[in-house]
């Protein structure tokens, strides 16, 4: 069928307006179980559902969606309860609790299920449906209780989002600001069940779960604000569902319930790779520029402190260079590695290759290298000396998780460190200006530029 | 005799699953067991597809297959930041979802109902037969729960210290050189397993029940593990054979009838479990309180 025609049909309408309601609504409410940790609480609550659904019909006899709505909002309350009194009053964790819970009340359903299709009192097709869901069969009323279902429970949201914001970061907070937060738990767990139940016609006992999950996942990839999550995550839900249903009327046989999960699946894996701040893309590059980071400065600080040994300094070693595998051996990484770098560093022009034709390769600093590479040693030698003596200049604040040392001392403690520094005889004695060791006094800033 | 073949596999099938189950609860990975049990259905179609035919040995490798690749890919998701309960969510119903769009769209090659796959057809185990040399060995299911029963009994077995340990303390374990993360997935091959031979049986979703709640009350019976095996695998018989006098009464499906015994076994257990029992528990704490009344007027 052609996806235009597909689309005039009054039938498809409904269930495409369903779907997207099931979608924006699971996926807003999704955010806060998501973030109290309660995602898998909407899979016991659909897979408790099922005995409500079907007690309701031997009860009554009637296939109304607004009685099954009732049931199946009893038995994922009853659900509630016992995953909640288990966990509390055994030393049964929670999620054997949720376990059990879920496939106990299940296994009932189960039972009841086939007792009253084996009783075969007539009527009774379309029970099964609420298994796998049928998005198909959704027509005009079903999308109405859904819309005010939904209206609501949206509406609700909004109005009580800030007191939900506080309860999904610090519910002890919340209770000391007098928030009735034991409330408010139970409130957004029945919203929850509200959800899970329009959604059990759609896409099924097994998969409505999905729907709380995938979108809130999705969403979190790209912001940091619950608001923007909320809004991001009801958008996700909503064009899974829209794709879902979609794709599921273009291709026979292709079941509308798991079109949808697959679409919300298929967001959730692309923000997984390609979301621009916790992407595993961009963790990926931004590490291996770290990576590359780190064994560049551990080149240079290799080639400088070779440099600097007494015997390589009075060789000229600044004129005629170190070779690669000393290098190597010095930084302890392997040669193809410390060669990759010096070719990296010499694109950025700080190092220099001397004697290439003779194949001895060697290396030296170009001024501008020297300087950098003089400051890298500088900065980890005061690294070193705030470390050894961390008790003496604890008073200072020093934030260790930054790079730089020297641009967090007062002018004072930085020349007590260099006068340190130089006691140990570790002052860096290459410099841009003074190339040897004896004319560098402490209190001209260690050559230091700042 | 039917109803004691019938019987038999479901004892097998709860023994079997309450046997590793027990693990599982012990590692806090119930819900992992969940995710592993949905999720094999795409493993199992797409081995029915590849065979052809319901051979045992294809869905065996099929589902241990898709089983670990779940362990992986919540293993991963956990790693990259997702809440671990989260990622048990989204990853064990985009396999489910891709297993039913499979079974949907093959259905005509795909001898496989769904309904059946839910909550299995246990009723129908003696009528299909495994012949050996042409002779009727009795139901197919038989061997091959029965099979897999005794290459997890044997592995746990071997590896009894191990498993021990990696239970209750990983990081002890890991200290003491046990390669922790290998007996994990060792675990999960044999749920994996253990669910796939199961599941045309009891189904995939009753499958959880088996290996979480006969765990569960052995869990609030014992304080011992091997007692906790025993026990599990005990109630895993008696949910067999009182789940089948049930659903012979109701008229109803097996499987579900044994999800329901061990449910109420498990509230027994809840209630009356003599160390961790809530009556045994609130018996202890009126006797402490009635002491305390005693002893204070005294010691004013």
């Amino acid at each position: 069928m052609n996806l235009w025609l597909a689309l005039q049909d009054p039938n498809t309408q409904w269930v495409l307006a369903g779907c997207i309601l099931l979608g924006i609504s699971s996926g807003v409410l999704g955010c806060f179980a998501f973030l109290r940790g309660r995602s898998l609480m909407g899979d016991a609550l659909a897979h408790a559902a099922l005995p409500g659904v079907c007690l309701v019909y031997l009860l009554t006899g009637s296939k109304s969606i607004g009685l099954f709505l009732i049931g199946a909002g009893a038995a994922g309350l009853l659900a509630t309860y016992c995953i909640t009194s288990i966990s509390r009053h055994s030393r049964i964790k929670e999620d054997t609790a949720l376990a059990l819970t879920l496939s106990v009340f299940f296994g009932i359903g189960i039972v009841l299920l086939t007792y009253i299709q084996h009783s075969a009192s007539g009527n009774q097709s379309g029970l099964d449906k609420f298994l796998f869901g049928q998005a198909a069969s959704l027509v005009s009323s079903d999308v109405t209780t859904m819309m005010i279902v939904s209206g609501a429970l949206i509406l609700l949201t909004i109005l009580l989002f800030k007191e939900f914001t506080l309860l999904s970061f610090d519910a002890g907070f919340g209770r000391g600001l007098g928030f009735p937060m034991g409330f408010l738990d139970a409130l957004l767990m029945l919203m929850l069940l509200m959800t899970v139940v329009i959604g059990l016609q759609a896409v099924g006992v097994v998969l409505v779960a999905a729907m709380l999950i995938a979108p809130a996942v999705t969403a979190r990839y790209w912001t940091d604000k619950l608001s923007v999550m909320a809004v991001l995550s009801g958008l996700f839900g909503a064009f899974s569902g829209a794709l879902g249903t979609l794709l599921s009327t273009q291709l026979e046989n292709l079941p509308t319930g798991p079109t949808i999960v697959l679409a919300a699946t298929c967001f959730f894996v692309i923000s997984l790779l390609v979301s621009p701040r916790r992407g595993v893309l961009v963790r990926l590059i931004r590490f291996l520029r770290l990576r590359s980071k780190v064994l560049h400065e551990d080149v240079m600080q290799a080639l400088y402190e070779r440099m600097e040994e007494p015997h390589h300094l009075q060789a000229g070693s600044l004129t005629f260079g170190i070779e690669e595998h000393e290098l190597a051996e010095k930084s302890g990484k392997s040669t193809a590695a410390v060669r990759k770098a010096l070719r990296g560093l010499r694109r950025q022009g700080y190092v220099r290759a001397v004697d290439e034709a003779s194949g001895h390769r060697r290396w030296t600093f170009t001024p501008e290298g020297l300087k950098k590479a003089h400051g890298l040693v500088l900065n980890q030698r005061l690294w070193d000396v705030y470390h050894m003596n961390e008790d003496r200049y604890a008073s200072q604040h020093i934030d260790v998780n930054r790079e730089e040392l020297a641009s967090q001392l007062s002018d004072e403690t930085l020349a007590q460190m260099l006068e340190q520094l130089h006691a140990y005889n570790l002052t860096p004695k290459l410099n841009q200006h003074v190339p040897a060791a004896s004319q560098l006094h402490p209190t001209n800033r260690g050559g230091l530029s700042v | 005799m039917n109803s004691l073949w019938i019987m038999l596999t479901g004892a097998l099938v709860a023994a079997s699953c309450g046997f590793l189950g027990c693990f599982l609860i012990l590692r806090r990975m119930a819900m992992l067991g969940d995710a592993i049990s949905h999720a094999i259905l795409p493993g199992i179609v797409i081995a029915f597809l590849f065979s052809g035919s319901r051979e045992t040995l294809p869905m065996l490798i099929g589902a241990a297959v898709v089983g670990l690749l779940t362990v992986f890919f919540v293993q991963l998701l956990h790693q990259s930041g997702v809440k671990s309960d989260a990622a048990i969510g989204v990853t064990f119903t985009a396999l489910f979802s891709v297993g039913v769009v499979l079974v949907s769209l093959y259905a005509q090659q795909v001898d496989l109902d769904l309904d059946c796959v839910l909550y299995g057809e246990i009723a129908y185990v003696p009528w299909d037969t495994w012949e050996w040399g042409g002779m009727d060995m009795g139901p197919r299911a038989v061997w091959a729960v029965g099979g897999v029963f005794l290459i997890s009994l044997l592995v746990v077995g071997l590896f009894f210290k191990q498993f021990k340990l990696c239970s209750f303390d990983p990081a002890m374990a890991a200290a003491v050189g046990i390669p922790v993360l290998l007996f994990h997935y060792l675990l999960m091959t044999l749920v994996s397993l253990t669910t796939v031979a199961s599941f045309e049986s009891v189904g995939a979703i009753l499958v959880v029940a088996m290996l979480v709640v006969p765990g569960a009350t052995a869990y609030l019976l014992t304080d011992r593990l091997h007692v906790m095996l025993f026990i599990s695998m005990g109630i895993g018989v008696l949910c067999s054979v009182f789940g089948y006098m049930l659903a012979s009464w109701l008229d109803s499906s097996i499987a579900g009838a044994m999800t329901a015994v061990s449910g109420v076994l498990f509230l027994l257990a809840f209630l009356f479990s003599p160390r961790h029992g809530v009556v045994a528990k609130a018996i202890a704490q009126r006797r402490v309180r009635v002491q305390n009344r005693q002893t204070k007027p005294a010691s004013h």
